[in-house]
């Protein structure tokens, strides 16, 4: 009884907060070592190479101190003595979802996943803790020569592929979260495009942690060969918890010359959830990488896409919005780093905190001395909207090279009584006419993702504003 | 007329924001299909009145009522004023970022009116109709609310509002100022086409006559430091465009309310 009180309190309106039985067949004890690293190498019959690159990631997390900024409060509660590295509910990657555990596939049902995927996916992966339980790609796009594999099956059957681009983009000893996430790495998407292909609609990727005390440590391999292109889109839930979960993914993008990756994610991590993610594309001569990042949930988010534009005439577009409430902390951004001539890159970001929730734009632009007419635009805009919510803004421009055109907007507001008397004015009640301006604001955000993304990204608004008119 | 219940009654109504005394005591009584207008210099109290209709969260009423049909709006939330046929042009319209024009309509279209209004061609054939009234392209539409718009643009989008929402009580807070004449003229048409002629009625604020020479009020208002010290017909308006606020104070200070 009081505990079912304590978990209504706990979950309030985030509907995703649910979580099935346990009954996972491979469950790791908590806790990091050398060996729990090799283990999970073995359980997946992984080649030497791998098994040595995640023992030397895990030696580099060990020595690696925590990052001595973000929200170093928050970082410093997370003991990863506690954290269960490995948990395996199904023993196999199915490709029908009536092969999926029952209990599991009923979780993606609520998701609404294999709906989405029958209407308007080009191929699913459905993650459930550590490991994919489901798999699909259209039949015309594997007869082009498409891979969309999850990354363990992917190091399986194209291991020569994966040992040529794995940390290439991402290097283990890049920070502490990325060598933990070499170290025990599992799940996660493996994607080619073969030179000239266009995957016209989406693939889609869903990760889910249900367990207490996990982390989901995926890892996402995407390579866009000559002239192709791809939109690969990602959501995440969990149920919510008292207790703290770890999520630390990493993903690396190659984009060859001409091509195009678009990578849309909408995270809502339920409050419990640490996500620290790092993400980042190497952009070829005249190739187009975009990060079109959504944050509504977690506890604490340190992610900050990033573009390396390594080819002449290569472009980067990092689109994100965060939402911050009560006791969260998004501290979100973008680099991009402008290293070759005539590439052109554009951020915006936008965020709200409200409920004592706290928002950080976190930017890094840079222009090296070689590259010549270069264009960048900054635009970040925070919406506040009460007196103990918190924004923050740390944009960082280095430009060696004059000839680049910077552009940098700034802005922080509050939502009027005057703009909410208007709305109300017109037949809204105070909550909806604080949803209706709300929505406005990420509308930028949301025109760029699939309609259905963004219809359920306005519904999520909308339930994040009711009850918070007192 | 006499035999009608009013539209609107307002009673003696004394309010004030925070310590700051407004309003001292407005009496005005609105009939089905009449158009008065509220006239007044700045700081007068013309737009209070209008915000404390609608119910503007900020102003304090310390006494008097403001019924609509015979319902007491002071009871009610400004949403649902506005779902009992409150509307309010505002003076100076809010800009919403991101809020598309032809989304907000169709939203506050089946808040007020209801689900079935909002849909088809009941919706899209009013919206084409009344858009082509006021000279407004369909571009319009995927704009968003109030924002970059010109002043004559803002004005035409609250009338559009106005002929969408078909209000019981349009009160038009200032609605003429910066419109060119033909601004005035084709708001005023569209004044007219929604309330002349039904159970309807408008309350038009402006300082200026000009409005008044299309519309033709049933009665004029006068405030002056929150009180309505005279009340009259059209021909008040140009007397006051002759001589000014002065001649009229003049006047009461001579011979006690007109």
């Amino acid at each position: 009884m009081e505990s079912s009180q304590e978990a209504r309190e706990v979950i309030g309106d985030y509907k995703a907060g649910w979580h099935d039985s346990e009954n996972s067949t491979i469950r790791f004890d908590a806790g990091l070592s050398e060996q729990v690293v090799r283990d999970i190498s073995e359980i997946k019959n992984e080649p030497n190479w791998m098994t040595e690159i995640r023992v030397k990631a895990y030696k580099h997390f060990v020595d690696r101190p925590m990052p001595t900024w973000g929200n170093m409060g928050m970082l410093k509660n997370i003991d990863f003595e506690k954290v269960c590295y490995y948990l395996r509910s199904s023993k196999a990657t199915e490709n029908d979802w009536d092969e999926v555990p029952e209990e599991i596939r009923n979780t993606f049902d609520k998701l609404g996943i294999p709906d989405a995927e029958q209407k308007w996916l080009s191929g699913v992966t459905a993650q459930y803790e550590s490991e994919a339980v489901y798999h699909s790609i259209r039949d015309d796009l594997v007869a082009q020569g498409v891979i969309f594999l999850d990354m363990d099956s992917g190091l399986r059957e194209y291991p020569d592929l994966v040992k040529k681009w794995f940390c290439s983009v991402v290097p283990y000893s890049d920070n502490k979260f990325s060598a933990l996430n070499t170290a025990v790495w599992s799940g996660g998407s493996f994607i080619y495009v073969p030179k000239g292909v266009h995957v016209e609609m989406p693939v889609q990727a869903y990760f889910r942690i249900n367990a207490k005390n996990i982390g989901q440590f995926e890892r996402t391999l995407i390579i866009a060969d000559e002239g192709s292109s791809i939109h690969y889109v990602e959501g995440c839930t969990a149920p919510t918890y008292s207790t703290d979960s770890l999520h630390s993914a990493v993903v690396e993008l190659i984009a060859l010359p001409g091509s195009h990756i678009r990578y849309s994610t909408v995270q809502n991590w339920s409050a419990n959830v640490y996500n620290l993610v790092t993400k980042r594309g190497i952009a070829h001569e005249n190739s187009k990488i975009e990060w079109v990042d959504g944050n509504i949930g977690s506890k604490l988010t340190m992610k900050y896409p990033s573009v390396i534009l390594k080819g002449e005439g290569s472009h980067a577009e990092v689109i994100s919005v965060a939402y911050s409430g009560k006791g969260q902390h998004q501290d979100a951004g973008a680099k991009i780093h402008h290293l070759a001539s005539n590439t052109t890159s554009k951020i915006l970001s936008k965020s709200i905190s409200k409920d004592g929730g706290r928002g950080t734009y976190r930017g890094m632009v840079t222009v090296s001395s070689k590259a010549e007419n270069c264009k960048l635009n900054v635009v970040c805009d925070a919406l506040i909207l009460d007196e103990k919510s918190r924004s923050d803004t740390y944009p960082t421009m280095e430009v060696s090279n004059s000839t680049a055109k910077c552009e940098h907007e700034a802005s922080v507001s509050k939502v009027s009584d005057d703009q909410l008397f208007y709305l109300m004015s017109r037949g809204h009640t105070e909550e909806e006419a604080l949803a209706l301006i709300v929505n406005g604001f990420f509308e930028p955000f949301t025109r760029e993702l699939p309609m259905e993304y963004a219809v359920e990204l306005n519904k999520l608004m909308a339930l994040e504003m009711e009850g918070s008119i007192g | 007329m006499e035999s009608k219940t009013p539209l609107l009654e307002i009673v003696n109504l004394h309010a004030g924001i925070e310590d700051n005394k407004i309003l001292n005591g407005i009496n005005i009584e609105i009939g089905p299909g009449e158009i008065h207008a509220i006239m007044g210099r700045n700081g007068s109290g013309k737009t209070t009145t209008a915000n404390i209709i609608m119910g503007h969260p900020d102003f304090d009423i310390e006494e008097g009522k403001i019924n609509l049909n015979g319902i007491n709006l002071l009871e009610l939330e400004p949403w649902e004023r506005a779902k009992n046929g409150v509307f309010l042009s505002f003076q100076y319209p809010q800009a919403v970022p991101g809020l598309q024009v032809g989304n907000f309509l169709k939203k506050s279209v089946a808040s007020i009116r209801g689900a079935d209004a909002a849909k088809g061609v009941n919706f899209r054939g009013l919206l084409k109709d009344s858009m082509k009234e006021l000279n407004m392209p369909s571009s319009f539409l995927s704009r968003y609310v109030n924002d970059g718009f010109s002043g004559g643009e803002k004005k035409r989008f609250e009338i559009l509002q106005m002929m969408l929402l078909q209000p019981k009580l349009a009160i038009l807070d200032e609605t003429d100022s910066g419109l060119d004449i033909d601004g005035i003229k084709t708001v005023a048409t569209g004044i007219n086409s929604a309330i002349r002629g039904t159970d309807s009625g408008a309350l038009i604020i402006t300082h200026y006559s000009r409005i008044l020479d299309h519309v033709k009020p049933d009665k004029i208002h006068v405030l002056i430091d929150g009180k309505i010290v005279a009340t009259g017909d059209a021909s008040l308006a140009n007397d006051l465009e002759e001589n000014g606020y002065d001649w009229l104070e003049n006047k009461i200070k001579s011979e006690g309310e007109v």
